[in-house]
């Protein structure tokens, strides 16, 4: 896992990622009107990392997306849930209620809190999957963190 | 008295990870059978709630001109939504049974289930 | 292993795969018929028709899965989170108390 690969499959990874991480981009953020969601979407965006890792070795994207960084991302899309969650007991009448207005029916800011709820939680599962492919291809080092 | 596909498929599914637990003497290829046991289980609980000429639970404007139509063609949405659930939930505990079998490799030097059984003092 | 054990394994599993097959498509009833519900003995469609009607007009989104997996099912969905966050957790502990163990 620490040597990369061969100039073609750098060259046509690094093409392709931009493409593969605006698709997961777009189906945790269209995840009201098309099928999909949060739970996909933010598989596919780890699955475009994941690629770069193959291509490149660890060693050169830890640089940029470290094992601090993952955790920290993760805790944030659970906290931004839970909050979300709270929002709706102080403004409302009990957790989970609806805070966000429900606008027009079939444009992108409509529904209420599914769309801020999807987006925490393809940021949460795509960190998350990250993290557990980062501590199994880690498990012999020295001292990581 | 008609076969359908889905649930004999969802079946041979099932009964082939069945045969991967009996036959095989490696902690991960029995792993790998129960993924394929559960995906059977899944393809069962979708197949359930179909309805006969539907069409997808999406409300939108290409798929069903009005609201009555919508309602009466569409398929059940509340398998899909429990399905969605329990495919992360699968994703969580083959994480956490790998990490285990590392653990167990490197504890015991093998990965047969039948020599990790005994113990050690 | 055996060539006696290993056809023993193949007929267990091809009685084991008839016996699902035949109880799923012979017994139930038939596929592509909406799951129905009984209630003080009449018979009407199940709770997926219920959320069919009320879920676009009640919440804004098209998306009837949605309303399913955040808007009445949503207790679901975060223990679901809770899940994946203590499986994360649980991976990451195992495989650092595998290096102190050097």
């Amino acid at each position: 896992m620490m040597a990369g690969m061969t100039v073609i499959v750098k060259t046509i990874s690094r093409i392709m990622f931009p493409f593969i991480f605006l698709f997961g981009v777009y189906i945790v953020f269209h995840g009201h009107l098309t099928p999909g969601g949060g739970f996909p979407g933010g598989v596919i965006i780890a699955a475009s990392v994941a690629m770069l890792i193959l291509a490149y070795g660890l060693e050169r994207i830890q640089k940029s997306t470290s094992f601090l960084h993952a955790e920290v991302l993760d805790t944030l899309g659970s906290v931004a849930i839970v909050a979300i969650g709270i929002l709706g007991l102080i403004f409302g009448a009990y957790f989970l209620e609806t805070v966000f207005p429900l606008g027009v029916f079939g444009q992108l800011f409509s529904g209420g809190n599914f769309l801020w709820l999807y987006i925490g939680v393809g940021i949460k599962v795509a960190a998350g999957i990250l993290l557990i492919l980062f501590a199994m291809l880690m498990w012999d080092r020295g001292e990581h963190k | 008295m008609i076969l359908s596909l889905n649930y004999v498929v969802a079946m041979l599914l099932i009964s082939a990870g069945i045969y991967c637990l009996l036959a095989k003497k490696n902690l991960v290829k029995m792993l790998i059978g129960i993924v394929v046991m559960i995906d059977g289980v899944h393809l069962f609980l979708i197949s359930l709630g179909y309805r006969a000429e539907g069409i997808v639970p999406i409300f939108n404007s290409e798929v069903a001109p009005s609201l009555p139509y919508f309602v009466s063609r569409a398929v059940d949405p509340l398998p899909q939504a429990l399905v969605l659930t329990s495919i992360v939930i699968n994703i969580c505990t083959t994480a956490l049974a790998l990490s285990l079998c590392i653990y167990a490799y490197k504890h015991y030097g093998t990965l047969d289930p039948s020599k990790i059984k005994e113990l050690k003092e | 292993m055996g060539k006696a054990k290993q056809a023993l394994n193949l007929a267990l599993v091809a009685i084991i795969a008839a016996t699902f097959i035949y109880s799923v498509n012979f017994t139930m009833p038939e596929f592509g018929t909406f799951p129905t519900r009984e209630i003080n003995g009449k018979v009407e469609n199940s709770v997926g028709q219920l959320y069919l009607e009320n879920a676009t007009w009640q919440t804004g989104a098209a998306n009837v899965v949605t309303t399913i997996v955040w808007g009445y099912r949503g207790y679901d969905t975060l223990g679901e989170s809770t899940v994946l966050f203590t499986a994360v957790i649980g991976v990451i502990t195992v495989l650092r108390a595998m290096r102190r163990d050097e």
